[in-house]
């Protein structure tokens, strides 16, 4: 039962926590919070090397959850080798962000609700890719929903932070409501949620390229693409970035936004039966890859690089599904949920040293001043821009590698990735080099402390070996067909251009912003030039254009409404009923004769009408 | 039927005649005795049609509906004067264009 432990001690350690109503000792609630996951941690590692060495699929049903004729979802668990992998990563990085957030937190007042949410984070996230069945998913999965809008409204002071919050918790609603329409779909088309006997029934009940597969693969895609902020859907993950920076780290880089990508890989025989919604999540991951990189280029606040670049790494990572190499994929995402969760901790600890500081052009000659963050985020951008030999370097290239093999669109796939690449390599380091290189611009007030820098250097060593790792994924992709981590006949040239990419990148870079050798000012301050970056800046103007498309209407409907267009009418009976009260108001003189008069010449016009009548 | 026979006509205008100086009364005095007088007038030429009516059919309604008038006039004037009486103690006036509280 060491299974159902994994997300039981988080989720004890969250109602602790609220229960406490914030009254409990900073200490104690900064030990329950990181040591409950500490233990999850380890009740994972205990499961993954059972797992290592068995290779036999665990499934553990703990009750029958609801039970309505054939409906009967169950509380029940399902590890594999990518549960494996997932967990590891949600609890292992997990773990090191809860670590890091003793200290980065430790000032703030709300460090118990803080705690709180973290822990209700990582127990809704290991309920989502343990479940054995989609509606326990989707349990899971709006649950980190809604932990996402409590941590990035965290700071509920600032009405600013209020709305990112909100903004976040709509964006990702609209996936999840095609994703629920989804489910419906396919309970009603197969008659269980099982993911298994779903795959199963799938399988004999449809044709490759039938209507229905494709139809709901589109909508769980819908919901992937907003949960993990790909486009069109992507517009919320910069402006999440209000929350602490560990929450970044954790739900904005590493785990949840990759809820998506998980979804798609465990579901993958659905996709496979459906090579059109295939294909488009090929394209949503090249289009968003490059849009976000471009985007990040032309950003100056340190968390919205980052939030971008992690847009576009989980472009990657739909590059890699859409072309089916779900396996490289996955690999792509532990590798990223480990150098993106560095970045992040690595900014957050240049945030927390230098005064809340956001720009990128206030910071500078960081790199004698932060020595161990500024190797961490070195070490975090290489792996970023995938440099050879670091972790990115094995994932990324095993993506390009994929696409490159796939007949028709693969080429154009590969050439896109291959941009993104580039501008990945430069956005980095432009990054790197603003940051740590230089003239100091602003003095850091303190060092970081061993809960900083611990978490930070094994994120250092991860990655850098991340590469290595062999995933226990054999078996758990097999209807691909293709092993795709085994390529038989690698094309040189390929091999070499995507090695030489990042490294062009890097030049790039350093021509550009180190010293400042070549000066682009001249084309940047052009009239086209600013334009572009302005457009770049605003990340395509889609906010603006999302602005007049849907909120403005939306808003002027709402308006509309709440004054009530049905009362209007009521309004009107009430005002013409109190303007004749004020008209008939005027005959109430009060004169006694006035009213004797008219009696008297009300009767003569009587009496003249009878006898005009009678004759 | 023996003694004077006076024409139905002339009493009717006589009636006529004593309502109208009524109503006029009502209409123009201020003071609210003169106006309760008028409305007297006004009641008895009523009855008066009425009896005159009933003498001309030779029916006893039109006696019967004199009484009647006699009573609720009885009544009126019983209520009236109480009201006058109240008037005068709250106004200090019997002037009905002075006394125009009751109004919108």
């Amino acid at each position: 039962m060491t299974v159902a432990l994994i997300p039981l001690f988080p989720l004890l350690s969250a109602a602790l926590l609220m229960l406490s109503l914030g009254r409990m000792p900073r200490l104690a609630a900064a030990c329950l919070g990181a040591g409950s996951v500490g233990l999850s941690a380890l009740c994972v590692a205990l499961v993954a090397s059972e797992y290592l060495g068995s290779r036999e699929v665990q499934e553990v049903a703990l009750w029958t959850w609801i039970a309505v004729g054939d409906f009967t979802p169950r509380i029940a668990f399902y590890v594999d080798g990518l549960t494996v992998v997932m967990m590891s990563v949600i609890t292992g990085v997990g773990f090191l962000i809860h670590l890091y957030s003793i200290e980065f937190m430790w000032e703030d007042e709300s460090l118990c609700r803080y705690f709180a949410y973290m822990n209700l984070f990582v127990a809704a996230m290991l309920l989502l890719v343990m479940a054995d069945n989609l509606l326990l998913l989707y349990l899971g999965w709006e649950g980190v929903g809604v932990c996402s809008y409590l941590l990035v409204g965290f700071w509920y002071r600032d009405p600013a932070n209020g709305a990112a919050a909100r903004k976040a918790f709509v964006v990702t609603r609209v996936g999840d409501t095609a994703m629920a329409l989804g489910l419906f779909l396919l309970f009603t088309e197969l008659g269980t949620l099982d993911i298994q006997p779903l795959m199963a029934a799938a399988n004999d009940q449809w044709q490759v390229g039938d209507t229905l597969p494709i139809l709901a693969t589109a909508l769980l895609l819908g919901g992937a693409v907003g949960k993990s902020a790909q486009l069109p859907l992507h517009t919320w993950l910069p402006d999440a970035m209000a929350g602490p920076t560990p929450v970044s780290a954790l739900i904005h880089a590493a785990t949840m936004v990759t809820a998506g990508v998980y979804l798609i890989a465990r579901n993958y025989e659905l996709f496979l039966l459906a090579p059109p919604t295939m294909e488009a999540v090929a394209w949503v991951g090249l289009a968003t890859l490059l849009l976000a990189a471009f985007t990040a280029l032309a950003q100056h606040d340190i968390k919205r690089i980052l939030a971008y670049s992690t847009i576009s790494q989980i472009g990657y990572m739909f590059l890699a599904l859409g072309v089916g190499a779900f396996a490289s994929g996955i690999f792509h995402l532990m590798t990223h949920a480990f150098f993106k969760a560095l970045l992040f901790l690595a900014a957050g600890a240049v945030i927390h040293c230098l005064h809340h500081e956001h720009n990128i052009f206030r910071m500078g000659g960081l790199r004698t001043r932060l020595p161990v963050v500024f190797w961490s985020f070195l070490i975090g951008s290489a792996a970023l821009a995938a440099l050879p030999f670091t972790s990115g370097f094995y994932s990324k290239d095993a993506i390009l590698l994929s696409a490159w093999e796939l007949e028709g669109i693969g080429p154009w796939l590969w050439a896109g990735g291959l941009l993104g690449a580039l501008l990945t390599s430069i956005y980095s380091f432009r990054l790197v080099f603003i940051v740590f290189f230089g003239e100091v611009q602003t003095e850091p007030d303190r060092q970081p402390g061993w809960k900083m820098a611990g978490p930070l250097s094994l994120l250092c060593v991860l990655s850098l070996i991340g590469g290595w790792f062999v995933l226990p994924l054999a078996g758990v992709f097999d209807a691909t067909g293709a092993a795709d981590s085994a390529h038989h006949e690698v094309n040189h040239a390929v091999e070499y251009i995507s090695i030489g990419t990042p490294l062009l990148g890097l030049l790039i870079a350093y021509l550009l912003f180190l010293g400042r050798q070549v000066s682009i000012d001249g084309l940047v301050e052009s009239g086209g030039g600013r334009a572009l970056k302005a457009f770049w800046f605003s990340g395509w103007r889609i906010d603006s254009l999302y602005e007049v498309l849907w909120v403005r209407p939306y808003k002027a409907l709402a308006t509309w409404w709440r004054n009530e267009p049905v009362d209007h009418f009521y309004n009107g009976l009430i005002a013409a009923s109190q303007w004749s009260h004020r008209k008939l108001l005027a005959l109430q003189t009060g004169e006694l004769r006035w009213y004797a008069t008219s009696m008297v010449f009300g009767l003569i016009l009587l009496l003249a009408i009878m006898l005009r009548n009678a004759t | 039927m023996g003694g004077l026979q006076v024409p139905m006509e002339h009493v009717l205008v006589l009636a006529g005649i004593l309502f109208s100086c009524g109503m006029m009364g009502l209409m123009l005095r201020r003071n609210i005795i003169f106006m309760l007088m008028s409305l007297e007038v006004m009641l008895n030429a009523a009855a008066l049609a009425f009896v005159a009516a009933g003498a001309r059919w030779g029916q006893a309604d039109g006696q019967v509906i004199f009484l009647l008038i006699l009573s609720v006039a009885a009544a009126e004037v019983a209520v009236g004067l109480g009201l006058v009486l109240q008037i005068q103690r709250r106004f200090k006036t019997l002037d009905m264009d002075q006394a125009k509280r009751l109004r919108g």
